[in-house]
C-alpha cells in the first residue's frame, strides 16, 4: 500500500487547486450551456451516490442507519439546517441502537 | 469599511460557522482514525483541505487502497462545486484587487465560508474571509483531532451515532434544492438507486461494474447521471447569476 502521506498530500493540493484554479484561469462567466449544467448538477449526485447505501452500511444496524436517513431527509425538507439535520440522524441512530 | 473592521466581523460570523463544523469534523476524525492518522496529523490535514465531502471521499480512498489517480478523480468530483463557487467569487472581486488576495480568498472556499462571503453586499474584502476562516478552520481541525482521540475510547454505540453525522450534512446539502427543482429531485433519486443497485448489498451482480471499486463507481454515476441530468433539464442561463452591480461604491 501507498505512503499515507502521498494520498493526503494529493487530497491537499487537489482540493486547493480546484477552488483557486477558477480565479487565475476564468476571468469571465462560464459560457457553454451543458458544461455548467453539468457542473450545476454534480454536487447533488455525488453528495446522493455516497449518501446511500453507506450510510446504512455505517451504523451497526443498518435499519437505524436506513430509519436515520429517511428522518434526515424529513427533517431537511421540512427547512432545518446542516447542523440540526445532523444531530437528528445522530439522535435517532443512537436511540433506535437500544431496541434492535 | 476598513480591512481591521472587516477582520473582526469575520471573526464573529465565524464562529457560528466553527461551531456548526464541530460535530461534523468530529465524525470525518472516526474515519481518518480508520486511516490511521494522529491526531496532529488529522488537525493539520483538515484545516488544510477544509473540505467534508472532500476528505470523506479521500479517506475512503485511503481505506479501499485506491490508485493515486482514481484519488485524484474523486477530489475532483466530490470538490467540484467549489469550481463553481470561487467562479462566483471571480465575479465579485473590485479590478483592484491584486491577485495573491484573490487565490487566497478562493482557496479559503468551503460550502459556508462562500455563503457567508458572497452574502454580503459590494466587492469582497479579503479580510472578513481571512477572519472567518481563522476562527472556523482551527474548530474544524480540532473537530478532527478530537474524534480521532475520543473515537477509539467511545462506547461503540456512540460511535455508531456519530458516524452519521456527516451523511446527516450531505442530506441537508441535496434535500433543500431537491424540493425546488424537479431535475435535482429525480437526478439524487436516480443516485440513490443505482448507487444502490451498484454496491456490495445489492440483489443484483452486474458484470464488471459490480466489481469496481467504491470511488470508481461513484465517478461513473456522477458522470452518467450529470451529463443525462444536463442534456435532459439545461440550467436556465439566470440561474447562476451573481450581482456585480452594486460593487462600485464600497470599492
Amino acid at each position: 500500500m501507498m505512503n499515507k502521506y502521498v494520498y493526503l498530500a494529493i487530497m491537499i493540493v487537489t482540493i486547493g487547486l480546484i477552488r483557486v484554479l477558477p480565479v487565475t484561469l476564468i476571468r469571465k462567466q462560464i459560457k457553454n450551456k451543458f458544461i455548467k449544467s453539468f457542473l450545476y448538477y454534480v454536487p447533488y449526485v455525488t453528495l446522493a451516490v455516497m449518501t446511500f447505501p453507506a450510510i446504512v452500511e455505517a451504523t451497526s444496524s443498518p435499519i437505524a442507519g436506513a430509519v436515520s436517513l429517511v428522518c434526515g431527509i424529513v427533517a431537511a425538507w421540512f427547512g432545518l439546517g446542516l447542523f440540526p439535520v445532523s444531530v437528528i440522524c445522530c439522535a435517532v441512530v443512537f436511540i433506535l441502537e437500544f431496541f434492535v | 469599511m476598513n480591512k481591521k473592521q472587516a477582520f473582526l466581523n469575520g471573526l464573529r460570523d465565524g464562529l457560528p460557522i466553527g461551531t456548526g463544523y464541530f460535530a461534523v469534523s468530529f465524525s470525518l476524525g472516526i474515519i481518518a482514525k480508520k486511516v490511521g492518522l494522529t491526531p496532529i496529523e488529522g488537525f493539520l490535514t483538515s484545516v488544510f483541505a477544509r473540505a467534508s465531502a472532500g476528505e470523506y471521499a479521500g479517506y475512503s480512498m485511503i481505506l479501499a487502497h485506491a490508485t493515486l489517480v482514481e484519488t485524484i478523480l474523486v477530489c475532483i468530483i466530490t470538490n467540484a462545486r467549489y469550481m463553481l463557487m470561487t467562479t462566483a467569487l471571480s465575479q465579485r472581486f473590485s479590478d483592484s484587487t491584486p491577485l495573491f488576495h484573490r487565490i487566497f480568498v478562493a482557496f479559503q472556499a468551503t460550502d459556508e465560508i462562500f455563503g457567508a462571503t458572497i452574502a454580503r453586499p459590494g466587492s469582497i474584502i479579503p479580510q472578513y474571509t481571512y477572519g472567518l476562516t481563522a476562527v472556523a478552520a482551527p474548530m474544524w481541525g480540532l473537530g478532527t483531532a478530537l474524534g480521532i482521540i475520543a473515537g477509539g475510547v467511545m462506547p461503540a454505540r456512540a460511535v455508531s451515532a456519530l458516524s452519521v453525522a456527516l451523511y446527516g450534512m450531505f442530506i441537508a446539502i441535496i434535500v433543500p434544492p431537491s424540493k425546488h427543482d424537479r431535475t435535482v429531485f429525480l437526478s439524487v433519486a436516480a443516485g440513490f438507486l443505482l448507487s444502490y443497485l451498484l454496491s456490495d448489498i445489492s440483489p443484483l451482480t452486474i458484470p464488471f461494474i459490480s466489481d469496481l471499486s467504491a470511488g470508481t463507481k461513484t465517478i461513473i454515476l456522477t458522470m452518467v447521471i450529470s451529463s443525462a441530468a444536463a442534456i435532459i433539464h439545461p440550467v436556465p442561463d439566470n440561474e447562476q447569476k451573481t450581482d456585480t452591480s452594486s460593487g462600485a461604491a464600497e470599492a
